[in-house]
């Protein structure tokens, strides 16, 4: 799960990290209350977006030369000018797509001077299975460009679980980001609460891009990108508030609801399936016989009937879908559990388009006989294959 | 021969009188005659479970893993606990010095399984999953959930990220004649016990696995790093000839397809570069999720 930049600045506030001043504001009106209660005079104005590449954004409604996503004001009036122009238009950056972002949220910020731009991130390095902290003396830039051209710029480093970023790992941070006097003294308090923070929160990605040294010579978050891990939420309620679901796909919040594992794509032909990798071959085979897949669907293990039907209620409810892809391999997922769950969701919301079914694995007779004997207009696969390929058929001859 | 399970191993199960426990001991049971030998809740230890499907099959309850293991001379744990206590069921296996854990249960937090790995590097244990589909070599041994009809004894050694593509696998290899030795799911976490390399290098090793199918998904750089430990076992003149698929080619970056690992980030993790450094292997990678067996086929006949 995603937060926004202030929710993130706050959540890092809580454990000591050094952010910035600054008020969240849902309205114009707000701006001139919020810029006033900081200590000026200079301020930044920055969109509440679940995306990055704000500064450099662009807004569809105002033109090719305004300003983009994040603006400096240097008076009061510019502050809430530049809000009047920002809010309810949308953004759109490099990381939102051609639709981009409506931006319902601002963040009015206390101005700092820049020294040096750095980049920090902590994110769990699965090739040792522990946190580890990602950083360069290159930051305020597109770290996956600076990945690509100058790999030697990064440094990652391993945090043990057993000890958490020890003092000699303060250092050896200090030392790749070439931080000296205050900012040093402010490094070596930093990292560990930035880890403390990473660790407790059970944060997925802690991203700092970038953390800033400023001309009085400390350490400060300048920016702050966080998401959670979606499996520990359970034991997060502050975090679980925090959720913005204006900035998530409305099949996506539907589908968790149910604990189902969608993500919504651009093609026609709807995917339900149980496991993510038969789900991804499924989509991959789907484009191997020249179509697109609409989505992406793990029913997931021990699905009941009731899930099922909620899956099936999801994809239908996708007016780019013209053919549904049924794709079941059961071990820990009944063939007949999903037969009942289809034909329970078919009767409820009808069947306007082709339905190939492809059952195997556990109780797969069964399965198959709730089919057959359900009277319903179901196209029977014998394998994937076979299936893939009368999906597309049926999709593209009915086009 | 088979690896890491087969006709003599015992196995006890952490989270056996749920639901998902109850079904999938009742199907080991009624596979092959598996030897499950007890189960482990922490407030009905003495007491016993009975199968459903089989009025004469019962295990003994026991409240902790330690003492089902001195009972029963357990030398594997299945674990079936949900999410939120699976990080410390399988902690409690590690104490217990239970020699081979499998744990099925899906969406354990990462933070639990750092936890987790951090001990099984000073243990003696070894762990398969989290999020994984178990174990199975046919005719002898079933740990986890993978569907028993499907699996003929034979040649082919199966590993794999993915439970369903296992399943995939071993159908296609089982329709071609070959039959598997066993068949391993790995899990598709980021955090997890067993690696590729973990299983590639048994496979090799095993006398009775004429050739592997390995099975990748996008995220990560576990696919690489096999990859390359093939090329070097190749060198060595240690070779089987592989088939392999990559799930995720038509992922967009930046989602998380499912699987909590399954994910391209920062322009790593994607499919083309995985099947770029498996062909390097020599692995022949199918284009087709229902081609693994015939691919095989191919290789095998040269």
């Amino acid at each position: 799960m995603n937060i926004h930049e202030y929710q993130a600045k706050a959540v890092l506030k809580q454990f000591g990290a050094p952010v910035a001043e600054g008020v969240a504001i849902f309205s114009a009106d707000e701006a001139e209350a919020a810029a006033k209660s900081l200590p000026g005079p200079l301020w930044v104005v920055k969109s509440q977006i679940h995306a990055g590449g704000r500064g450099k954004g662009k807004f569809k409604e105002l033109g090719p030369d305004a300003k983009g996503g994040v603006r400096l004001a240097f008076s009061l009036d510019e502050v809430t000018s530049h809000a009047k122009e920002m809010l309810g238009n949308t953004l759109v950056t490099a990381q939102t797509g051609d639709a981009g972002k409506v931006v319902n949220r601002l963040y009015i910020e206390d101005g700092a001077d820049i020294e040096r731009e750095l980049y920090l991130s902590i994110l769990v390095d699965r090739t040792v299975g522990r946190p580890a902290f990602v950083v360069s003396t290159e930051g305020g830039m597109d770290i996956e460009a600076v990945a690509h051209d100058t790999p030697e710029k990064i440094i990652t480093l391993p945090i043990d679980p057993d000890t958490g970023v020890t003092e000699t790992d303060s250092a050896k941070l200090c030392d790749a980001l070439e931080l000296t006097g205050l900012a040093r003294e402010d490094g070596m308090k930093l990292f560990p609460i930035l880890h403390t923070a990473f660790v407790e929160k059970d944060m997925a990605l802690l991203e700092v891009n970038p953390l800033i040294v400023m001309k009085d010579g400390h350490l400060r978050v300048l920016d702050a990108k966080v998401s959670f891990d979606g499996n520990a939420l359970f034991r997060h309620d502050d975090i679980m508030a925090l959720r913005d679901e204006t900035e998530e796909d409305a099949k996506e919040i539907e589908a968790s609801k149910y604990d189902l594992a969608y993500v919504a794509l651009d093609g026609d032909i709807g995917c339900m399936v149980n496991g993510a990798g038969l789900a991804m071959a499924t989509m991959d085979i789907i484009k191997l016989y020249g179509a697109e897949p609409a989505n992406f669907l793990d029913v997931g293990g021990g699905a009941s009937k009731e899930k099922v039907t909620a899956a099936f209620k999801i994809i239908t409810s996708d007016p780019n879908v013209k053919g549904i892809l049924v794709n079941i391999f059961g071990g820990i997922m009944r063939c007949d559990v999903i037969a009942e769950g289809v034909i329970a969701a078919v009767q409820d919301v009808g069947l306007k388009v082709p339905l190939v079914v492809r059952l195997e694995g556990t109780n797969v007779e069964l399965g198959k006989k709730i089919i057959n004997e359900s009277g319903l207009n179901v196209i029977a696969a014998d394998d994937l294959d076979d299936a893939a390929q009368k999906i597309v058929k049926a999709v593209k001859g009915g086009a | 021969m088979s690896i890491l399970v087969n006709k003599d191993t015992k196995i006890i199960v952490q989270g056996l009188t749920g639901k998902t426990g109850t079904f999938h001991t009742e199907q080991a049971l009624q596979y092959y005659g598996t030897k499950m030998v007890a189960g482990v809740h922490p407030k009905k230890g003495g007491e016993s479970w009975a199968s459903g499907v089989d009025a004469s099959a019962s295990l003994p309850i026991f409240a902790t893993v330690g003492e089902a293991r001195e009972a029963t001379g357990a030398d594997a744990s299945v674990i079936y606990v949900p999410p939120a206590g699976a990080g410390a069921a399988i902690i409690e296996a590690i104490d217990a010095e239970v020699p081979f854990i499998v744990c099925i249960t899906e969406g354990i937090p990462v933070a639990d399984m750092v936890k987790v790995k951090a001990k099984l590097e000073k243990s003696k244990s070894r762990l398969l999953g989290p999020n994984c589909p178990g174990i199975l070599t046919p005719e002898e041994c079933k740990i986890g959930i993978m569907p028993g009809s499907i699996f003929k004894k034979g040649s082919v050694g199966v590993v794999s990220r993915s439970g369903t593509l296992t399943y995939e696998a071993v159908f296609q290899t089982s329709n071609a004649g070959l039959g598997q030795t066993t068949a391993v799911g790995i899990g598709g976490d980021p955090v997890k016990g067993t690696e590729f390399i973990d299983v590639l290098e048994m496979f090799l090793a095993d006398d009775e696995t004429q050739s592997i199918i390995m099975i990748g998904e996008i995220g990560g750089s576990a696919e690489e790093e096999a990859a390359q430990f093939l090329k070097d076992e190749a060198k060595k003149g240690r070779k089987k000839p592989m088939a392999g698929f990559i799930a995720g080619r038509t992922a967009p970056p930046g989602r998380t397809m499912g699987h909590a690992g399954a994910v391209i980030s920062g322009g790593k993790g994607g499919a083309e570069d995985k099947i770029a450094a498996m062909e390097e292997a020599g692995i022949k990678v199918s284009p087709s999720p229902a081609k693994l067996g015939e691919t095989l086929l191919e290789v095998l006949k040269g």
